[in-house]
């Protein structure tokens, strides 16, 4: 029972990574200027590298000779369960770095807490990722700051951007019952109580940034359940189309 | 004076020192190197295109993280490569405009499609392949920033042209679709790579100076020979066939003899004829125009925080 649980509860943490890497892939070449191509590229290496490790160990879990890529780009939109915001599209830059400030602070915090799970798994791959999403934050934190800062076309972006994404932030906190047993269980961390920590962060930097903080209103969830945006389906097309055409082929 | 200063320059260049930027150089040994290392730092850019076109369908979560590495790279050999061309008194925004305006060229491959995955492959083994013959004899070159810039790029690229005959090794042991996928995809890149070393030396105009000054260490055709020879071994170890059917060992010479090249295919491709000239540029002016609004942001805030008006 409790391996079934784990299994669920480490895929959730795996299609985090895997979606939100694959949309920061779609930068590509696309930024708005060189370095920040390769500031892209670093941070979505580093989530498909973390993707992988959660994987891997949903697939050890899931026994019958599974594997992280049969996990990543043979389930359907349904069976993905990361949250919403990670398949939001990349928009323009504001959007992006909105996305990615949101997540990298909530990761953060959820990985200085996942370091002292009780599974020694997900307590090292916690260990490794908190390095790298510690300086995930200092980049999109210091994006935000520029952009509400700079000029009033990129204040105008970033705050449109902000309200925008506002509503997936709830669902970051949320939890269902696989999340309250693998607390009890000290194997997951308790969302609610990262909460305040993570709205401190979000105001100090909308503050210093210039930029404000919406309301709560029309707060959506349900990525841990299966429910998606739109969007989900065709990040899916697009990344699983050679697995799915060619499903002999060996690559 | 000048006269002197040129005598003194050869001399550097004849005992095999470097020439560092601050030193004297004739004017003309400046343009060839602005316009022979921009050229190559436009082409790892434009470059980041045709394998950028694959991240995000890549087959499994390996070769995407070595795809997304390997376009990040090409990224960071633009950036030294820039660097090296501004140690010569242009900024990156001239040579971005050079490229976008056509003035300055990039290699010609990159106008080609990349049509299947095993395209990547190709690109890694076939483009990169020749693309190292040439940077390992640029390792020797005349000018220090540029002869660096290529010891360090060297690095890279020989990992790069591994993945890629990895992928193509993978593709042509594979299914029988996959088979076809990857001597398509050599089929068709073939050619190009070969066109990637330039003119025929007899028939190239930059040929004799570069030489001279030691920007360029082997000829074209020595270069092109080399890659070849390299290369059919390669293709046959992983059941693979060059699509040249005049190609041949030749005992005597102990090189590969091979069939006529289609200049006239380079230069209508050169001359902006080719599949994707147009949309590699256009990306590239939209991605950079899309980017102005961001850069302006950076610029007005970092002059702000700079007077520090950020505490008022």
């Amino acid at each position: 029972m409790t391996k079934e649980l784990l299994y669920k509860y480490v895929l959730a943490l795996g299609d985090d990574a895997l979606i939100i890497g694959q949309r920061l892939s779609q930068w590509a070449y696309k930024g708005p200027f060189l370095e920040e191509d390769i500031a892209l590229s670093n941070i979505s290496l580093d989530m498909f590298g973390r993707a992988n490790l959660f994987l891997e160990y949903a697939a050890t879990l899931k026994g019958d000779g599974a594997t992280a890529d049969e996990l990543a780009f043979k389930r359907n939109e349904r069976e993905f369960c990361n949250h919403i915001l990670c398949e939001q599209p990349n928009g323009n830059f504001a959007d992006t770095m909105v996305r990615q400030f949101f997540l990298d602070a909530f990761n953060k915090l959820f990985l200085q807490k996942l370091i002292e799970s009780k599974d020694e798994q997900l307590s090292a791959i916690a260990q490794k990722s908190i390095k790298e999403t510690t300086y995930h934050l200092r980049h999109s934190s210091k994006w935000i700051i520029r952009l509400g800062d700079g000029t009033a076309e990129s204040h105008a972006k970033v705050q449109s951007a902000i309200n925008n994404l506002w509503m997936f932030t709830d669902e970051l906190f949320e939890s269902n019952k696989i999340d309250h047993e693998m607390v009890k269980q000290k194997i997951g961390v308790d969302c609610s109580l990262i909460k305040v920590e993570w709205d401190k962060i979000i105001d100090e930097v909308l503050s210093e940034a210039t930029l404000s903080r919406p309301e709560n209103s029309n707060m959506l969830s349900g990525g841990r359940a299966g429910i998606h945006t739109e969007h989900l389906g065709h990040l899916l097309s697009d990344m699983q189309y050679l697995q799915r055409a060619y499903p002999d082929a060996k690559w | 004076m000048s006269a002197d200063n040129e005598i003194i320059f050869q001399k550097k260049i004849d005992s095999g020192l470097k020439i560092e930027p601050k030193d004297w150089m004739p004017d003309k040994y400046r343009k060839h190197l602005i316009r022979q290392i921009s050229q190559h730092a436009h082409s790892e850019i434009i470059g980041m295109q045709p394998e950028g076109n694959w991240i995000t369908r890549a087959p499994s979560l390996r070769a995407k993280m070595v795809l997304i590495a390997k376009v990040q790279d090409e990224a960071g050999h633009g950036l030294y490569l820039y660097s090296a061309t501004e140690t010569l008194g242009i900024t990156r925004n001239e040579l971005i405009e050079q490229l976008q305006s056509g003035k300055a060229k990039y290699s010609s491959i990159f106008n080609y499609p990349t049509l299947t995955w095993a395209d990547i492959g190709a690109i890694g083994w076939l483009v990169d392949g020749a693309a190292i013959v040439n940077q390992q004899s640029l390792r020797g070159t005349s000018f220090g920033p540029y002869s660096r810039a290529m010891v360090r790029i060297c690095k890279e690229e020989s990992f790069h042209q591994r993945q890629g005959y990895e992928i193509m090794s993978k593709m042509s042991n594979g299914t029988p679709e996959q088979h076809e996928m990857a001597q398509d995809a050599l089929n068709r890149w073939w050619w190009p790579s070969l066109m990637m070393f330039g003119p025929h030396d007899a028939d190239s105009s930059h040929t004799s100076n570069a030489m001279k000054w030691k920007i360029k260490r082997e000829t074209n055709d020595d270069l092109r020979q080399l890659f070849i020879d390299r290369t059919v071994k390669q293709a046959d170890l992983i059941g693979l066939e060059i699509p040249d059917p005049d190609l041949k060992w030749n005992p005597e010479t102990k090189h590969y003899d091979f069939g006529k090249i289609d200049w006239e295919e380079f230069w209508e491709v050169v001359n902006g004829n080719g599949f994707c000239n147009k949309e590699r540029i256009n990306n590239h002016i939209s991605s950079h125009e899309e980017g102005q609004w961001v850069r302006e942001a950076a610029l007005a805030y970092a002059e702000k925080t700079q007077n520090g008006v950020e505490n008022e």
